[in-house]
């Protein structure tokens, strides 16, 4: 694949750290870099970026990973849904083996339920329309990248005049989280590895509020070590110059203006509300539900459910590290208690998790 | 889950395309692409959904920023 191989260049990647190396050099305060996409974590981390660079550049996870994110409660509503004898749980596969608070989908498939690992959400419409005696839920979770498909799935059913299908929508919009870390005073983030495709559907601007309130460089970045390596290159460069701008890297990709069609979608199949973030709790305006024109889709009105009581894992430190405020390696459970094969918290779960990413990558 | 893959285009069809990525077919909806793609085109396909063609002479701009930082000598 032409364009991946160039991008995976050693000698790039190497020079590219060189010149990091010159523009901190004599330099004594660190600075610190967070990367809030999950991609990014798992890039970081199996090309063992973290190694190339300077004592005074440090790399921290943020809250990227949409599985991570999504709280306990969401995923004891999904296990109530399952339970549903004319129910089928349509999902993306990394959904399926986070732990609720006391039984996980892979748990309610082996008594029984009728849950379906999907690529796209267009699966799990088709479902729906060769399952007229069934109702097809589909998990909608993820950022502004999976929401317009999520919407997109709405749209087609509509089209089908499909009555069978739904969506439990726990959609993360992505710049809010990032205000509420920039006014953190633990943290100290001096700048942001921006997400990729998350910004091929926004655009760059949602970012400005960072560079202007919080005086934060942003560099939209694409996924490819070359990619990463030359994003926190322009992050130092304006960190050392005392600016603060958003640049795109990823501009082979990402337009000024966004992908205004998958922002139509949005705008039209969903309304922005709060949203509870594992670890970060809720934050107003940071989600989005179905749009009231399109209740009968919402599988949270549509289906009512008893759903048990929340319970956190004991000793999990996923909240603290996906906040950025922990390593995976101060976690007592990790790579004990908790792995890939057996996780506790969402962060092992998924292969966009950070301790996931650490734990396979041996970091 | 939010993996969005660069793929090429095989096919256009009727809102949709046929794209190809390490001898890998998938089939991806065009509905949320606002640009026009054709055969040969590269494009980042996201569960299922086209949502952003490459732009080829952009790859070749970013790569050649990269090379110009590369120096010889710090590969020794």
């Amino acid at each position: 694949m032409k364009y991946q191989d160039e991008f995976r260049d050693r000698h790039v990647v190497l020079g590219l750290a060189a010149r990091i190396r010159e523009h901190v050099a004599g330099r004594t305060e660190p600075m610190t870099f967070m990367e809030v996409c999950g991609t990014h974590t798992m890039s970081i981390y199996q090309y063992g970026l973290r190694t190339l660079l300077p004592p005074q550049v440090r790399l921290i996870s943020g809250p990227g990973c949409p599985v991570c994110v999504t709280p306990n409660e969401y995923l004891d509503r999904a296990v109530a849904l399952c339970r549903l004898p004319d129910v089928i749980v349509a999902t993306f596969g990394d959904m399926v083996r986070v732990p609720g608070s006391t039984s996980s989908l892979q748990e309610e498939r082996a008594r029984g339920a009728d849950i379906r690992i999907v690529y796209s959400p267009l699966d799990a419409v088709a479902i729906a329309a060769r399952n007229p005696e069934k109702r097809v839920v589909f998990l909608g979770v993820g950022f502004e990248t999976t929401a317009p498909a999520i919407g997109g799935s709405i749209l087609a059913a509509k089209k089908q005049g499909l009555a069978n299908y739904f969506v439990l929508a726990a959609h993360k919009t992505m710049p809010k989280p990032m205000g509420v870390l920039s006014a953190d005073p633990e943290l100290k983030i001096d700048g942001y590895i921006c997400p990729a495709h998350v910004s091929t559907i926004t655009g760059p601007e949602i970012y400005r509020f960072l560079a202007e309130e919080f005086h934060i460089p942003c560099v939209i970045t694409g996924f490819e070590p070359a990619d990463v390596m030359q994003g926190v290159e322009m992050l130092v460069r304006q960190v050392v110059a005392g600016e603060s701008r958003v640049e795109t890297q990823y501009s082979r990709v990402v337009r000024p203006e966004g992908n205004r069609k998958a922002q139509e979608v949005i705008r039209e199949v969903f309304t922005p509300c709060d949203a509870p973030w594992r670890g970060i709790g809720v934050i107003p305006g940071s989600g989005l539900r179905i749009a009231d024109a399109y209740a009968v889709f919402d599988a949270e009105k549509a289906i009512p459910v008893a759903v048990e009581e929340t319970r956190e894992h004991a000793g999990c430190l996923c909240g603290e590290i996906l906040k950025g405020k922990a390593a995976p390696t101060d976690c007592p459970l990790f790579g004990g208690a908790c792995t890939p094969e057996s996780p506790v918290g969402a962060c092992m779960v998924s292969s966009e998790g950070t301790c996931a990413a650490a734990y396979k990558y041996g970091q | 889950m939010c993996l969005g893959v660069p793929m090429q285009v095989v096919s256009v069809g009727d809102g949709d395309i046929v794209a190809e990525i390490d001898g890998v077919r998938k089939e991806a909806s065009l509905m949320l692409l606002d640009e026009e793609v054709k055969e040969g085109d590269f494009v980042i396909v996201h569960a299922g959904f086209a949502i952003s063609r490459l732009d080829e002479e952009e790859a070749q701009e970013t790569l050649r920023l990269m090379r110009e930082v590369f120096k010889p000598e710090d590969m020794a």
